[in-house]
């Protein structure tokens, strides 16, 4: 008998065919899992949303709303993404926003030139995140240590030197700097989110097709492995640190135009939910694991739920409820998904 | 006599510890070199100071006869002198091209990272070097669900792409069953057969003693004797380490 007549061949064939066909599914799924996992929360939190108040949700300024708002804090979860694979923590970033714009204030009195300003408050924002990486490496320190205490001491150097007092920002509305930063493209899209979604890219290209990406993850990983094949693990960590500090310099002079404004209490409120924006989107809280797209969804879901609490007709009491209860099943998803895609 | 590798008083101490005496230590053209001696002996510090992670506080080294100065992971590898380490230096939760390409990405002329073809080589390396049949194994595998002997191919193979001079070994046959000895065994002699040279470090006399043309026994970070292995039995050569480790001299 030939095995195309034998009908025992023909189902193990058929059998073997189907068992490709779930392994390549489950390559998918171990690939991609995390991601799919949390866009579907946003499907769902957002249909949740969309039937318990269409008025507001199927309307167009709650979303101008959204895109105006939640990139101050995504421009900063895109690049803390980097410094929490690399295995690393930084809670310094509310500080450093308000460092930034202090700068911007102080320079823009000195030379008259919002241009000149920004990037001063752009250097100074690398700078300061930079120290952050330097603390962390060359002193061994632990990062939550290390950035808890410049947090406090950039913040006391912001209230220092204005004495606790406020700065309009008045004057640079309607300057080139302030259409192409905060903006609106066609009177209706926030410049800002044209920003976050140019440094989401950005930051993705980075980490995804670059050595320091790739440098990013194997020290989060096993640093020790990473030192042995001579990746420059120190470096690797200082420059993540640098970016978070560019970024929330970034962030900070965003969020001041926005209301024309420096507060010296700016950045503070941004802290939990910017890292539960990067926790939520799927990045491991133990380094090595972490994706931008996760991130950047995570950030809209942080970013969508106090809105749509008030507007679903909860209290706003109700927010930080509803955003614990998130955070933990999302997290909670995640490591499930983790160990069943490990097997 | 053409030495591809020539250390010369070299030392090394970490604070109170003085791992490594002022040795000297030399690895011929073609030559697999057996290091043997107990745990503290120095090995791992000696190949350490070989590979570029650590600086050696004295002594000079010589690669092809030329001196080298502040080695470096990075240099030593350009060099040509791939260690594969116990632990093995994967990253676990890292895909299979990511490991192989660890710390020595390959990019294109854009400086980006060339994804595509560093997938394309892992998948040839699978094939044609590391014997993974399976298709359940792809280079977007993950690590960590390999096995012991699976984690040591990718070592290897990563010191075979990338055209090695001289392949360190660091007890590589920790964790490994039978088999995959064996295999590892018959690895080294390839080395060998290639022309190449090797660093053979084990706890386990006879592996060293099956592959290797000399046998260097370390003891308290010094070196205590050198054999050629067609000179010695392997007997004498258990009696003498043992001897070594009881009192530090040979005889």
């Amino acid at each position: 008998m030939t095995s195309r007549e034998d009908p025992a061949v023909a189902v193990s064939q058929r059998r073997l065919l189907w068992e490709e066909w779930e392994d390549g599914l489950a390559r998918f799924a171990r690939k991609y899992g995390l991601q799919i996992g949390i866009i579907c929360v946003l499907l769902v939190i957002w249909g949740v949303f969309i039937i318990g108040a269409p008025a507001t949700f199927l309307s167009r300024e709650i979303y101008a709303a959204f895109m105006s708002t939640i990139p101050f804090f995504a421009l900063i979860a895109l690049p803390l993404t980097l410094v929490i694979i690399a295995g690393e923590i930084d809670l310094c970033f509310p500080s450093i926003m308000a460092m930034g714009t202090l700068v911007f204030v102080k320079v823009l009195e000195a030379t008259g030139s919002p241009g000149v300003a920004f990037v001063f408050c752009l250097v100074t924002g690398f700078l300061i995140g930079l120290l952050n990486g330097v603390i962390v490496v060359r002193l061994g320190i632990p990062s939550l240590v290390a950035t808890i205490g410049t947090q406090f001491f950039w913040r006391g150097v912001v209230l220092v030197v204005t004495g606790g007092h406020p700065a309009s920002l008045v004057p640079v509305k309607g300057t080139f700097l302030y259409q192409v930063l905060v903006g609106r493209l066609g009177g209706y899209v926030p410049a800002q989110m044209l920003w976050t979604i140019f440094v989401a890219v950005l930051v993705w290209v980075i980490l995804n097709r670059h050595k320091f990406g790739a440098h990013v993850y194997l020290t989060g990983d096993n640093r020790e492995s990473a030192r042995l094949m001579g990746v420059n693990v120190a470096r690797t960590r200082m420059m993540t640190f640098a970016l978070v500090g560019l970024a929330a310099a970034f962030s900070g002079i965003l969020a001041s135009l926005e209301v024309n404004y420096f507060w010296v209490t700016l950045g503070e409120g941004y802290l939990m939910k910017t890292l539960a924006s990067v926790y939520l989107g799927g990045t491991s809280a133990f380094g090595g694991v972490g994706t931008i797209l996760g991130t950047f969804v995570g950030c809209f879901i942080i970013g969508t739920i106090e809105a749509g609490t008030v507007a679903v007709g909860l209290s706003g009491f109700w927010t930080q409820l509803i955003y614990g209860l998130i955070i933990v099943l999302s997290v909670a998803m995640h490591a499930a998904l983790n160990r069943r895609l490990a097997k | 006599m053409d030495y591809i590798l020539e250390m010369r008083n070299v030392s090394k101490r970490f604070g109170e510890v003085q791992a490594l005496q002022p040795v000297n230590f030399v690895v011929a053209r073609n030559e697999v070199v057996g290091l043997v001696g107990d745990n503290g002996a120095g090995k791992s510090t000696l190949i350490k100071i070989i590979t570029g992670y650590h600086q050696p506080d004295t002594g000079e080294i010589y690669f092809n006869g030329k001196k080298i100065e502040h080695l470096t992971v990075a240099k030593a590898r350009d060099l040509g002198i791939e260690p594969v380490y116990q632990e093995r230096a994967l990253a676990d939760q890292q895909t299979l091209w990511r490991n192989i390409f660890m710390g020595r990405e390959l990019v294109t002329y854009a400086g980006l990272l060339d994804v595509k073809k560093m997938r394309q080589e892992t998948q040839k390396l699978m094939r044609e070097s590391m014997g993974f049949t399976s298709a359940a194994v792809t280079p977007d595998s993950v690590v960590r669900t390999f096995s012991g002997g699976e984690k040591q191919g990718v070592a290897i193979v990563r010191a075979l792409y990338f055209q090695a001079e001289l392949i360190i070994l660091d007890e590589p046959t920790m964790g490994l069953s039978l088999s995959e000895t064996r295999k590892l065994l018959d690895f080294v002699r390839e080395i060998k057969r290639a022309g190449k040279s090797c660093i053979f470090i084990d706890h386990n006399v006879f592996h060293v003693y099956t592959v290797a043309d000399r046998i260097v026994v370390l003891d308290r970070g010094a070196v205590a004797g050198e054999f050629l292995t067609k000179d010695i039995t392997l007997e004498s050569l258990m009696d003498k380490m043992y001897r070594v480790a009881q009192t530090g001299s040979l005889d």
